[in-house]
């Protein structure tokens, strides 16, 4: 059928004239093949073009199009409207952030939670090997160890399936600690210790409860929780082994 | 002019979806399990007083009351054991070499290890 | 590098996450179900013999204990989640406090 319609109940938020955001309903043409992030689109070239949100590469890899569909956390490039068609579809910006205009989060808190857990490798400073002497060699086996954490395209999916997320303004979350797990994990890596700082302390993984959301609705299979888990085994390993008489520093 | 709206965390966000009210209810699972270890320790103290004590404290649980209340706490103790067991391959990451030894084979060794337990717990109480 | 202090009181409740998820379901049947409705049949000399033995000693001192940290651990996050986080400090002292009470209770009743 040409003219099939499906409904959009998009949460809209004009920060100069709302208090607080309102849904507004559209009617938008159904195509089996077209994706969430296409009808969002078909709304702002054909009725408002106004409404605000994120997006860019349509396929699943840039992360900037995270929304809530129907409740959940999603990226809108990879929902397909049959999942739901002829049901409306309800869309929100992404749960437990502050949202900056309709679909539009804030992300400062994530950036700087992100940056905490320093997501890059680092060398002690006398160990830095020079240049000449080529790359630091990894095995498949290194590479292994660490590869499923650096799937992470940062789309804060995991963040909005949180709820300690929104309970714990502070909590570094999912995404970072995976990261800051990756690095730690990399054969060529020595910052361990500076991340341990924040990933050890109260705030990142001491706060997590296990929810297991942020696993289960990561588009990249990063797995998060198991991460932050594994963290928390690792983190009480070196809690004991620092009584230890013989390891003191 | 940037004026973000901070939306409200409401008290009952555990009953959002079916992910966080399981979530709520494995955490009860350990309110359950406590009670009955507790009540195993009144056991313990029964059996310390004497046969009288300790067939008086079986016959009380012989009681429709004790036997519906015994199917919840169960019925919990079951939750917290197929929620644990289920997720120890995420905190129990075993390597041989580039692979990694299936979540199935991890979280079904604690299966077989549940079993194992049980019939030993049962030979051994049964006499 | 002991930042926080959590790591003791987690592994506690992960120990006893461990052992009532492998003993407890057995043990409700045999207590609940199995003795009072008669499947099983244990004189009172063997339970005595039983109780009496120091590994049970040692095992129920455990269960007890490991079960009611595991408790307390979860419980503390439950209360704090569901809006009472301004009391985070009564219900931390009062969740491993009442774990340390039972571990003494049990300590007690099971050697003295």
């Amino acid at each position: 059928m040409p003219d099939e319609k499906i409904t959009l109940e998009i949460l809209r938020y004009h920060p100069e004239t709302d208090e607080e955001p309102s849904f507004q309903t559209f009617e938008v043409p159904y195509h089996e093949d077209w994706v969430v992030l296409d009808a969002i689109n078909w709304i702002k070239e054909h009725v408002d073009g106004t409404l605000t949100y994120r997006w860019s590469c349509r396929m699943g890899v840039c992360g900037s199009c995270g929304m809530m569909v129907n409740g959940t956390p999603r990226l809108t490039c990879a929902v397909f409207l049959n999942e739901f068609h002829p049901e409306p579809i309800k869309i929100e910006p992404l749960a437990y952030f502050p949202v900056e205009r309709d679909l539009v989060t804030v992300m400062d808190s994530f950036m700087e939670k992100l940056q905490s857990v320093k997501p890059w490798l680092i060398r002690n400073e006398d160990e830095e090997k020079p240049l000449e002497e080529g790359e630091y060699l990894q095995s498949p086996a290194e590479l292994a160890s660490y590869k499923q954490f650096s799937m992470c395209i940062n789309c804060m999916l995991c963040y909005a399936a949180c709820p300690v997320t929104g309970l714990e303004s502070e909590f570094v979350g999912p995404a970072a600690i995976a990261l800051g797990m990756r690095y730690n994990r990399d054969s060529r890596d020595q910052g361990r210790e500076q991340r341990q700082e924040v990933i050890a302390s109260h705030d990142a993984i001491w706060n997590c409860t296990f929810v297991g959301e942020c696993s289960v609705v990561c588009p990249k299979d990063v797995d998060p929780a198991g991460a932050i888990q594994q963290a928390k085994v690792e983190s009480t390993i070196d809690w004991y082994t620092s009584l230890l008489p013989w390891t003191k520093k | 002019m940037s004026k973000p709206y901070t939306p409200p965390m409401p008290l009952t966000w555990w009953n959002k979806n079916t992910a966080y009210r399981l979530f709520m209810l494995r955490e009860l699972s350990s309110v359950f399990v406590a009670l009955f270890v507790l009540e195993l320790l009144c056991f313990v103290s029964q059996v310390g007083q004497g046969e009288e004590a300790m067939d008086q404290f079986i016959k009380s649980l012989d009681n429709p009351l004790y036997l519906l209340y015994h199917v919840i706490v169960l019925a919990f103790a079951l939750l917290h054991s197929i929620t644990w067991f289920n997720l120890t391959p995420k905190v129990m990451v075993i390597r041989l070499g580039e692979e990694k030894v299936p979540d199935v084979l991890v979280a079904g060794s604690n299966y077989v290890a549940c079993l194992v337990v049980s019939l030993l717990l049962w030979w051994i109480v049964k006499g | 590098m002991a930042k926080s202090n959590e790591p003791i009181v987690w592994s506690l409740f992960s120990a006893g996450g461990v052992l009532t998820a492998l003993a407890a379901p057995a043990l409700i049947v045999l207590l609940g179900f199995a003795i009072p409705l008669g499947w099983i049949t244990p004189s009172f000399e063997h339970v005595d013999g039983l109780v009496g033995h120091w590994l049970t000693k040692l095992f129920v001192v455990a269960l007890v204990s490991l079960g009611l940290f595991h408790w307390a651990h979860r419980f503390r996050f439950t209360l704090i989640d569901i809006g009472l986080k301004s009391l985070d400090t009564l219900i931390t002292v009062a969740c491993y406090g009442g774990a340390i009470v039972g571990t003494g209770v049990a300590v007690y009743v099971v050697w003295l």
